[in-house]
Parts: C-alpha cells; sequence; structure tokens
C-alpha cells in the first residue's frame, strides 16, 4: 500500500453561518484516478477550493507529500504540483495556443522581451505531453470546448504537477470527447499523476476511477473502491433515497394513433421519417447529436418547416408552421435548452408555469382572471413538487432539476394530447430525475403519448416502450423495450 | 425603519421619484415659493405635459417588450399636419368647424397612428429589424413626408375650432388635455393590469426566444405594441397642434429623447420584461415639475435643463443601486 499522496482530515469550511463542509476527509494516493461525487452545493467545489488555496479552511488540516499544512495558499498549492482545471478552463481566448501555454513561464522568469522561437519551444513541449494534436498558432477562442480543455490540462501539466483535480470535466463534451479525455487521463496516470475527478455522472464514475468520494449536504457519506459501488448504492449515497428503477410498462394504449408522421422530411437534417405514437405509450427517439433528432422534434413543434411528408393528428392532415398551431392541434414540447429555450429566468416560478395557457385563463370581458391563474400556479407547483417556497420568486432562484420540473408544469397545465421532451433531464440531478421520470410515467399511464428524445441511454431503455434509432436523418432501427440493450442501441446508432 | 424600507421595496420606482418630487417642492418651496405655488402654474403644468406624456406612455410599451419607439415625434407631427390639411381642405383656411367634427378628428389620429404603427410593428415583427433602427427609420421618413407637405414651414391658418376646445379647463380647473391624458392612461392600465396583455409583453420582453417555444404569438404582441404606441403618439400630435395652434414638421423634436428618459425614469428595464404604469406617469409629472421650476429662475438659461435632466436620471439610477441592496462591482 503506497503511501498517500494528499491526506485532507477533517476539514470543515462555514460561510457567513452556513457549513458548506462538516469534518470530510479525503485521501489520494500518487498516481491513483480518484473521483468525488455528489450533488450541486454538496460541498466538492468548496472543498477542491481549500486544496488548491483559494479559500482558507476553518478547521483541519492537509497533508500533502508528507507535509502537513493548516493553512494553505494558491501559489503554495501550485508549487507542491496542485493543478485545478476548472469548468471554464481560465484560458485567454484572445490569445494563441502558444501564448496561452507559454505565458506563465514567460511571467514567472520575469522576462520583458518576446522570444517568439523559445515559447513556441515551450509550447510544443507542452502538448507533446499528452500527444495533443493542435495549431499552435490558432487562437484558443475559436478552438472547440474540448480543445480548449486541453490547453488547459497541457498548461497544467508544465508546471510539474503530482496531482491534477479536473471540475466537471465533461459537462460540455461529446461522447468521443469524452472518450479523448479518458484516454488522457490514463496517460497522465502512467506518468505518476494522481487525478482527482469531479463528477455526478454515474457511468463516468464507474468507468474512469479506481476510487472514489461522496459528499452530500457538505458531509462525507463514503468512501471506498469503485468495485464496491453499484447504480442502486451510487443513487442512494447521492441522494440519501432509495428510488425504485421502474421500468415503464405501457398499460392501455389507444385504439388509434395520436400522431403519425408520413415520409417526413426536411433537407439537410432528416428524410423518409415514419412513426405513430399512441396514447399511453412512451417512444424513445435515440441518436447522435447531429443525427437530426433535434430538428425533427422541432418539425414536430411547428419550429421548422418540413419540405417534404405529412403530420398527422388524430389521423387528420396538420400544417405545422408555428408553435401556436402545434400547441393548436394538441402537441407540447420541452425544449433542449432550459436556459435559452424554456424558461423566462427572470420571471416568477408562476408566471412561468401558466404562460403556454393564458388564453385560457380568461374572466369576463376577457379580463385576465389572477385568482384562477393563482390556483394554477399553486396546484402546479405541488402536484410536480418544486422546491420553492413562494411561486412569486423568480425561476432562477431554483436548482437544474426544479427549473426543469417548471418546464414540465408549463405543459401539464395545458395537457397536451402528445407531449415531446427533448433531452428532459440534462443537467439535472439524481433525485430530480426520477421524479421527473415518474411523472412522465404516470403521464403516459393517464393516456397521453409521450415522446422522448434523449442520448441517455438509461434513460430511454428504463422509460420507453418503444424505441427508434436516428443516424444520418434517418430512422435505422426500431426496438421493443425487451430486445433494446444499450449495445444494441449503441451499434445501430453510431 | 424595516416596514418603511418593506413599503419603499414594494414599489421602489414610484417612491424613489415620489422623494425626488418631494424634495424639489421643498426647494422650490424656499426659493420661489410666490412664483411657484400658484394655481395658475400648476393648471399650466398639467395642460403641458399631456402632449409628451402620452408618447411616453406608448414608448413604455415598446421598452416593455424590449423594444424602443423612436418614431413618437415623428407620427405626431405628421398626423397634426395631415389633419390640418384635412381641416383646411373640408372648411377652408379661414373657415370655422363645427365642434361634432372633432370626433372625426381623432378617428383619423387614430387611425393614422394605427397605421404608422402598424409599419413599425410589421418591420419588427415579421422582417426583424431591430426596434431601435426600425422606428428611427420611420421616425425619418415620416418626419420627411411632413416637410415635403409643409414645405418646412409653419401652417397657422386653419379653423381653431378644435385648438381652442382642448385649451379650455373643465369648470375652469381640470385642462381637458389632462383628462385625454387620464382616459389613455386608464385605457393602458387596463391592458397591463387586468388582461393577459400586459404579462405577455414581460414575458416576451424577457426573452423572445423563450416566448415562441411557449407558444405566445410574437408577432401579434409586437404589432399590437407598436400599434398602441402610435396612437399615443398621434394623440399627442393633436394636443401638441391645440397648444401651439399651429403645426410643423419639427415640433417637440426633444419630446423623443424625453419619453425615453421619462420611461427609464419611471423604472422600466431598457432591457425589456419589466415596468410598472405607476413609475412611468410619476417619472412624467417629475420631468414636468422640474422643468417649470428650472423656468422660474431667471438667471438659468433653459439650455441648462438637459444637464439637469441628466443628472436626476444617474441620481435615480444610483439610489437604485443603493437600495438594491446589490453592489456587483465591475
Amino acid at each position: 500500500m503506497p503511501q498517500s499522496l494528499l491526506n485532507a482530515v477533517d476539514i470543515s469550511k462555514s460561510f457567513a453561518g452556513v457549513h458548506a463542509l462538516k469534518n470530510v476527509s479525503l485521501e489520494i494516493k500518487p498516481g491513483e484516478i480518484h473521483c468525488l461525487a455528489g450533488e450541486n452545493g454538496c460541498g466538492k467545489s468548496t472543498l477542491i477550493k481549500i486544496i488548491s488555496g483559494v479559500y482558507q479552511m476553518d478547521s483541519g488540516y492537509i497533508e500533502f507529500n508528507g507535509k502537513k499544512f493548516t493553512k494553505i495558499t494558491p501559489s503554495e498549492a501550485i508549487a507542491l504540483g496542485i493543478q485545478v482545471i476548472y469548468q471554464d478552463f481560465a484560458v485567454f481566448p484572445n490569445l494563441t495556443v502558444m501564448e496561452n501555454l507559454a505565458i506563465n513561464t514567460e511571467l514567472a522568469a520575469n522576462r520583458k522581451f518576446v522570444n517568439w522561437k523559445r515559447m513556441r519551444r515551450i509550447a510544443e513541449d507542452a502538448v507533446a505531453k499528452i500527444g495533443f494534436k493542435v495549431d499552435l498558432d490558432a487562437l484558443v477562442g475559436s478552438l472547440s470546448v474540448a480543445e480548449k480543455q486541453m490547453v488547459a490540462i497541457s498548461r497544467a501539466l508544465m508546471s510539474d504537477a503530482k496531482l491534477i483535480i479536473m471540475d466537471e470535466p465533461t459537462t460540455a463534451l461529446t461522447k468521443k470527447e469524452v472518450k479523448a479525455l479518458f484516454e488522457i487521463i490514463l496517460k497522465l496516470k502512467e506518468q505518476g499523476i494522481a487525478i482527482l475527478f469531479v463528477s455526478h455522472k454515474l457511468n463516468e464514475v464507474f468507468e474512469i476511477s479506481e476510487r472514489f468520494t461522496i459528499f452530500r449536504s457538505g458531509e462525507l457519506v463514503v468512501t471506498g473502491s469503485t468495485k464496491e459501488l453499484d447504480d442502486r448504492k451510487f443513487t442512494y449515497y447521492m441522494t440519501g433515497r432509495e428510488f425504485e428503477n421502474r421500468v415503464f410498462v405501457p398499460e392501455k394504449l389507444t385504439e388509434k394513433p395520436i400522431l403519425e408522421l408520413e415520409h417526413l422530411g426536411l433537407k439537410g437534417y432528416f428524410e423518409d421519417i415514419n412513426l405513430s405514437v399512441r396514447g399511453g405509450e412512451i417512444l424513445g427517439i435515440t441518436g447522435l447529436l447531429d443525427s437530426g433528432r433535434t430538428e425533427l422534434g422541432l418539425a414536430m413543434f411547428g419550429l421548422k418547416r418540413t419540405d417534404s411528408g405529412k403530420i398527422k393528428m388524430h389521423g387528420k392532415d396538420v400544417t405545422l408552421s408555428s408553435p401556436r398551431d402545434a400547441i393548436g392541434a394538441g402537441i407540447g414540447y420541452v425544449p433542449e435548452d432550459r436556459l435559452s429555450e424554456g424558461l423566462f429566468l427572470p420571471q416568477s416560478i408562476g408566471d412561468n408555469i401558466v404562460v403556454s395557457e393564458l388564453d385560457k385563463l380568461r374572466g369576463g370581458m376577457g379580463t385576465y382572471d389572477i385568482a384562477k391563474a393563482d390556483e394554477e400556479k399553486q396546484l402546479w407547483v405541488k402536484e410536480l413538487g418544486v422546491k420553492t417556497l413562494d411561486h412569486k420568486n423568480a425561476a432562477s432562484t431554483l436548482s437544474g432539476g426544479n427549473q426543469q420540473k417548471v418546464v414540465l408544469a408549463k405543459w401539464m397545465a395545458v395537457n397536451p394530447d402528445v407531449l415531446i421532451l427533448n433531452g428532459p433531464t440534462v443537467g439535472v440531478d439524481i433525485g430530480s430525475k426520477h421524479d421527473i421520470h415518474a411523472i412522465l410515467q404516470k403521464q403516459a399511464k393517464d393516456g397521453m403519448a409521450v415522446i422522448i428524445i434523449s442520448d441517455d441511454l438509461p434513460e430511454i431503455l428504463q422509460n420507453c416502450s418503444r424505441i427508434l434509432v436516428i443516424k444520418e436523418g434517418r430512422f435505422v432501427a426500431e426496438m421493443s423495450a425487451e430486445e433494446a440493450s444499450e449495445d444494441a442501441i449503441l451499434e445501430k446508432m453510431m | 425603519m424595516d416596514t418603511v424600507k418593506r413599503i419603499y421595496n414594494k414599489n421602489r420606482e414610484v417612491y424613489r421619484l415620489l422623494l425626488i418630487i418631494v424634495l424639489w417642492m421643498i426647494f422650490m418651496a424656499i426659493t420661489k415659493f410666490k412664483k411657484f405655488y400658484s394655481f395658475k402654474n400648476f393648471q399650466t403644468i398639467a395642460s403641458q405635459f399631456p402632449e409628451y406624456g402620452l408618447m411616453a406612455l406608448g414608448c413604455m410599451l415598446c421598452m416593455m417588450t424590449g423594444g424602443i419607439d423612436l418614431s413618437c415625434v415623428g407620427v405626431a407631427n405628421l398626423t397634426s399636419i395631415l389633419v390640418v390639411n384635412l381641416l383646411i381642405a373640408q372648411f377652408g383656411a379661414e373657415g370655422s368647424m363645427p365642434l361634432g367634427y372633432t370626433v372625426v378628428l381623432f378617428a383619423v389620429a387614430v387611425v393614422l397612428g394605427a397605421v404608422a404603427g402598424a409599419f413599425n410593428g410589421f418591420l419588427i415583427s415579421t422582417v426583424g429589424v431591430p426596434p431601435i433602427l426600425a422606428t428611427l427609420g420611420v421616425n425619418e421618413l415620416l418626419t420627411g413626408i411632413s416637410i415635403v407637405l409643409t414645405g418646412g414651414s409653419p401652417v397657422s391658418s386653419f379653423p381653431k375650432e378644435f385648438c381652442e376646445l382642448f385649451s379650455t379647463n373643465i369648470g375652469g380647473v381640470v385642462p381637458v388635455r389632462l383628462v385625454m391624458f387620464i382616459v389613455v392612461a386608464i385605457v393602458i392600465w387596463f391592458m397591463l393590469e387586468k388582461t393577459d396583455y400586459g404579462l405577455k409583453i414581460k414575458l416576451l420582453g424577457t426573452n423572445q426566444n423563450v416566448a415562441k417555444f411557449s407558444g405566445l404569438n410574437n408577432v401579434g404582441l409586437l404589432m399590437k405594441t407598436y400599434i398602441t404606441a402610435g396612437i399615443c403618439s398621434a394623440l399627442g400630435g393633436m394636443l401638441m397642434m391645440s397648444n401651439y395652434a399651429s403645426v410643423r414638421a419639427d415640433y417637440g423634436s426633444q419630446y423623443t429623447m424625453q419619453a425615453i428618459l421619462i420611461v427609464v425614469l419611471g423604472g422600466v428595464s431598457p432591457n425589456g420584461g419589466t415596468g410598472k404604469l405607476s413609475g412611468v406617469c410619476t417619472a412624467i409629472v417629475l420631468l414636468k415639475l422640474l422643468e417649470s421650476g428650472i423656468n422660474r429662475f431667471h438667471n438659468i438659461s433653459s439650455y441648462y435643463i438637459s444637464l439637469i435632466w441628466g443628472g436626476v436620471l444617474i441620481l435615480a439610477l444610483v439610489m437604485d443601486y443603493f437600495s438594491n441592496g446589490q453592489h456587483k462591482k465591475v
């Protein structure tokens, strides 16, 4: 058993009387990949900031390489070899890759004149360490998220790092990019560098880490070897709640389909799309990011005009040229991006709930029936368990999961015949994710036709009674819940 | 103290302006009591602010949707010029107009305002021109038409019965123009507070894209807003005409900036999504009180008025900053 590299013991920290961390401990061994998990607000970020010297701990101590500290400054932390890669990467978008990489060394050496040759050499060495291929003269602002992250990692490695802390590094990455990142992490491990990987995504924790630590509400819940962890335990440790992963089984389907698409096509996005959904079932549509799945969703809600084929509701042809048409026809749509498409963030939770049914909330003389609207707001806040003291609070005060419930409430209030959800639980905590799935399953049981568009395969498998796989704008497979599996879907989708 | 703070925060836009009004009234009482505190002076104030007050009400609606209306003065002048042309055509430059014809004049003004507003609304909602450019362009266009129609000179010989009617005071006390303003303000209050239009334009102003995804009729709402604003401006033009007893292509050119100043001062966010009628109405009155008060000092040139208004706007924003409790630093 090697001696530990980092040993944080009994760390406490409070802000304005609120305990962010209560006597938590964390041990990382040299060259190990350790995963720190927990829901938003559990104290993960606070601990990282204490280790890297941004915050001072109230009590407890940190041992690094056998040296004991009760107080650590950012520059001490860097000198010790602790590097943090934040979610925003802290790179300079207006400088080139080379400048970004060389700037620390140049500044540290207090050089007054620029030597481009030397800078290029420094930069080349830096990217070579992780085998990162990039144009050194490209502006960092023009790179993709994944490439920016690589620049940040390369920079972190330059200063002889022993421990690299990555704060939710996969949030904005595609599946492919995540895979590339994991390869680099393994490469770093070979070089004897320990990685503290912060995440709340179960599959990542399983895939990459050897040991894990889980925090909940500022307290250490469990720490151990990833081998002993399973799905159920992970969820329980994270949320403190037991969930039944109820696989959806449709009960009674309507005799006739509610929504039908016939040979629907939109040049450049999708073509020859046929599907039909009955009331009472949950249909899953899954595919890669650019498979046309989002455009198909938008087309079913009147936000993209299709150029061939037909859309039928209850057997009758409909033309959807705007979301108003779609709502009028009985279609609701929970968009992909809650922040820019789903919610009026600074406005009240209540107003966000009733926005789509305002035309129905009219009293005599066409006036706005405020009392009735208030009833609706309270009803849906309660029905969906939105955690707020008052529906007059701004939607921006809610956590991601509760915000998503508000978007869902908006459509429950309209009560459409077909509800299309594009990525219903993206960026949502595990507890709310379960709640949202339960709500959708209940809606389907009550006769609604639900379509989930998602690339979260466990979500699709658990909730959908039928699964369509879309690839390059065409449906390539249809599976029933029984015959579907993650591997089978992945094979069709790639 | 806490209750005072709570009441203040409940309607901050209004109370901070009332506070400035009170301070100003005290200042005027100390310095120019006799000249300022006269019935006549207050009556004059009440008969003068409605013309740009109406424009500010229209501009407020536009700003709540996240837009702006820079065309109010252009609409006002073109409306009054066309109405005068109609009067001259009907009754001759030296003739007289039966009082009942006032209804026709207003009907014409409302239609003209609605058409101009619809044009703004069409450019913004359907063509997708940014509101600031669309309304600026329309303002130039309408002012240009006005100049062509009048040759740029004032027109003062036309039947004046309308002007006289709107310069009287009901019972010798309440100016007719003030009544006109109050009627329009009540209509807008009803639209904002009693129908779902108010909530809808605030949501639209917060985020147009979300509004679209939520099935709001963005085009319809913007059309309604700019048409209402156009009608407000046209009515403002009628009041200007009655006040000056003449029409010209460039009367009231300072009113555009004044209307925007009022709306922002009244607590409407230039980014859209917020706004209260009470705040804007208080700001309208405040501005006129300030202007009228300053005019009592003969040694202060009226050129200083812009300077003082700028100061008031910044003061209001600073007060907002401190009472908000959010001391965000750049």
